[in-house]
């Protein structure tokens, strides 16, 4: 070890006693409040391991004498909140739909309500806006399968379709080619007539006669005499313009061919009352609702 | 031996000094004068509004406020008199800014800070406050008497009393403050029976810890250090501008007065300047104006007067120091009289512009609508299908009603050949030409569905105009959309 000289004899100040080619670092100690500052912190971070959770343990973690948990604070936070829309909520509870969309204060609180839940619950399947995609209803449009009054709009949120639910809409296209009823000629004589049905250009040369009697013979039953649908069974009106999965003949050849049954969920249990009630108002005020 | 170097030598010997120079105290002395008296009732005038005009009263009917002046956060509206402003009408405070501007540049032109030294509420507090200082401490010469000597206990009592009634004038001013933002009198009553919101409290809190400490404590060193107004002032004023000023052609060289006599009976000049250092004494931030136009000098004019009560004792003419031009010393210098021209291009730009806006903000305030109509189209979906082919647009229609009554209202849509309206929640009113009742005084929002027929030759967008009518009073306001097809 080279000797060194405590002081350098330039500045009259201590030096580090480091030493590297010839230049010797001066002592410069950090300012008291820094050092004072920095042991401060030390002593908060005890303070801090014994008031807080701080230490994970090898079954749990050492829960500090304030037993605080971030998931009790928000689920407290959510319960002040929910008691907080509560008592605006309630009025929604009371009243009657009609009577909600009656009243602007209620349609207001029910339309921003239902706005928000929308947004966490339905729009996955139904857009943001909820102008739906293949498969999925637009909810905006005047075309329901189950029916587009307030009543209907809350069953079918409430209970679902396809959903299990006891009371959910039941019902579904079949699959004529799956299951062997039709075959492909006949299928694509049945898609190309549904197509005429609502105006739509048709293969040339098909047989609209051969279409005709396979509809009436297989899907009156369902979409009616006329293929203006049933509500109840959730048939769909093939005369209007709108198409749930396609009007194209390609699309209406997989439709037969296949069935469709796309599912809604039920809600009831997973959103209360209320909500469900300014669901449906929501959904009926988006423009479509009969 | 080498010879030990210490590092101040090395550095320049001054590493040690602290970086900030500590606070000179400064001991201003009473002075009367006209400068004075002006500036008294300026400051009456400034606390008075400051501190009666939440009381004032102002008649606007069955339930409306009845405060002239009141900022109501909760309703969302602003009462000044006759005037009522609504959150959307925001920008007449921009033009209460740019007037505020104008004024001040105008200010500026004809007479340099004269804000600073005479309206600026840092001014008009800490003068206030000196008064207190004065009267319980007695003046410059008892203050630094007293601050030299030892600290008594009468000496204790008099700061004690000080900095009580100090205490008392910044709380006050902070109850005045919050009183502009509710109903005064139910304010002071819930304030006294502790029933007022708790952030009536915390203004008042924060009102009186800075009056008082600005006021009381930073003083000269808020306009020194804090402002950046002297900086920006500065730059505003001009060689015309008047300043208060120190004519050195008529004061130097400074001499008593025993030699001025004898000078002047000699027919030598001799400056009228006696280096009494009233003009320092009397100053608010410290200052010696004789050193030239300054930072620190805020324009107040005290000065003025200090040296007026000393010519006028050794019977010289008054005004060595007062307002005063660039132009106007070398005019002296030169043989010439003295020149003021307070019409000049730019003192006339700046009253032009501050008669235009105002002209513009009276305009505006005049014709103010009192029905109102925006229009947001939807953006998701834009346009929508509906099963007979034709397509509808969605949009979210807010109505302002600003007068003091419920009234009905018409919507019309000019649109799209044969286009619908429909409002959401309105299904009973008549089809054709909906009617809505809009609650008085507030905003109302509705959904609005425009629903038009389309076919493949139709155009892809159409202009939409909302209109709507107040069925009693004809008044009619409209907005304008597009109607969007997919």
């Amino acid at each position: 070890m080279s000797q060194h000289n405590d002081t350098d004899h330039i500045s009259g100040r201590s030096t580090t006693g480091h030493e590297w080619d010839g230049i010797e670092e001066l002592n410069t100690p950090l300012p008291r409040w820094w050092v004072l500052t920095f042991y401060a912190t030390i002593i908060w971070a005890f303070g801090y391991w014994v008031v807080y959770p701080a230490w994970p343990l090898v079954s749990g973690y050492t829960a500090g004498v304030l037993h605080t948990t971030n998931r009790a604070a928000v689920t407290a936070n959510l319960a002040q909140l929910e008691a907080l829309r509560g008592e605006k909520m309630k009025a929604l509870g009371t009243a009657s739909l009609a009577e909600i969309e009656n009243d602007p204060a209620l349609l207001a609180l029910a339309r921003a309500r239902g706005k928000t839940v929308f947004g966490d619950n339905c729009a996955p399947c139904h857009g943001s806006g909820a102008a739906g995609a293949k498969g999925y209803p637009n909810l905006n449009d005047d075309d329901w399968l189950w029916g587009g009054t307030l009543d209907q709009i809350m069953q079918t949120i409430q209970f679902g379709a396809r959903s299990g639910h006891a009371k959910a809409h039941e019902g579904q296209m079949l699959a004529f080619g799956k299951d062997g009823v039709l075959k492909s000629d006949e299928i694509v004589a049945v898609a190309n007539y549904v197509r005429s049905l609502s105006g739509l250009s048709t293969r040339k040369g098909y047989d609209a006669a051969k279409g005709e009697k396979i509809f009436a013979d297989n899907c009156v039953a369902c979409h009616g005499d006329r293929g203006k649908g049933n509500q109840e069974l959730g048939a769909a009106n093939l005369t209007d313009k709108i198409w749930l999965y396609g009007s194209d003949e390609a699309t209406l050849i997989e439709t037969i061919s296949n069935g469709r049954a796309g599912v809604m969920p039920a809600w009831e249990g997973r959103l209360d009352p209320s909500t469900i009630k300014a669901m449906a108002v929501y959904v009926h005020a988006l423009g479509g609702g009969k | 031996m080498t010879k030990n170097v210490t590092s101040k030598e090395l550095m320049g010997g001054d590493d040690d000094l602290p970086l900030y120079a500590p606070q000179k105290k400064i001991y201003p002395q009473r002075v009367s004068g006209s400068f004075r008296r002006i500036k008294w009732g300026l400051m009456a005038l400034c606390l008075g509004v400051y501190y009666l005009l939440p009381l004032v009263r102002w008649n606007r009917g069955l339930g409306a406020p009845d405060q002239a002046v009141l900022i109501d956060f909760q309703s969302q509206r602003f009462y000044f008199f006759f005037i009522e402003l609504w959150p959307q009408e925001f920008y007449y405070f921009t033009g209460l800014l740019i007037l505020a501007a104008f004024t001040l540049f105008l200010m500026n032109a004809l007479g340099g800070r004269i804000w600073c030294g005479y309206l600026c509420p840092q001014t008009v507090w800490t003068d206030l406050f000196y008064v207190v200082e004065r009267w319980t401490e007695g003046d410059r010469r008892a203050r630094i008497k007293a601050d030299a000597g030892p600290l008594t206990a009468a000496r204790l009592a008099r700061r004690a009393l000080k900095q009580a009634i100090w205490l008392i004038i910044a709380w006050w001013t902070g109850g005045a403050w919050v009183l502009y933002f509710s109903d005064a009198p139910t304010l002071v009553k819930d304030l006294a029976t502790f029933q007022a919101p708790a952030i009536a409290y915390v203004w008042i809190g924060i009102l009186t810890a800075s009056t008082y400490l600005l006021a009381g404590h930073a003083r000269e060193q808020v306009c020194l250090y804090m402002c950046p107004w002297p900086r920006i002032q500065a730059a505003l004023t001009d060689e015309w501008a008047l300043n208060v000023t120190y004519k050195y052609d008529r004061g130097e060289p400074r001499c008593s007065v025993k030699k001025g006599r004898a000078q002047r009976a000699l027919g030598e000049t001799a400056g009228d300047c006696v280096d009494c250092n009233q003009c320092v004494a009397v100053c608010p931030t410290g200052i010696d104006i004789r050193n030239g136009a300054q930072l620190g000098c805020i324009q107040c004019g005290l000065c003025i007067d200090a040296c007026d009560n000393v010519m006028k004792r050794i019977g010289r003419p008054t005004r060595l120091i007062g307002y005063d031009n660039d132009i106007n010393v070398q005019r002296r210098t030169s043989g010439k009289t003295e020149a003021f021209k307070p019409v000049r291009s730019r003192t006339v730009v700046y009253a032009a512009l501050i008669a235009t806006v105002c002209a513009v903000m009276l305009h505006a305030l005049l014709t103010r609508s009192l029905l109102d109509l925006n229009v947001l189209h939807d953006r998701n979906p834009v346009a929508v299908k509906l099963s007979a082919g034709a397509i509808r647009n969605g949009y979210t229609l807010r109505f302002l009603n600003k007068r003091g009554f419920d009234r009905v209202i018409a919507v019309d849509v000019d649109g799209p050949a044969n286009a619908q309206i429909h409002i959401v929640g309105f299904d009973s009113v008549t089809p054709d030409r909906p009617m809505i009742v809009l609650a008085r005084d507030a905003t109302t929002e509705l959904r609005v569905l425009v629903t038009a027929p389309f076919d493949d030759k139709s155009e892809k967008t159409a202009p939409v105009k909302f209109r709507i009518t107040d069925i009693g009073l004809g008044e009619v306001a409209s907005a304008t959309d597009h109607f969007v097809t997919p």
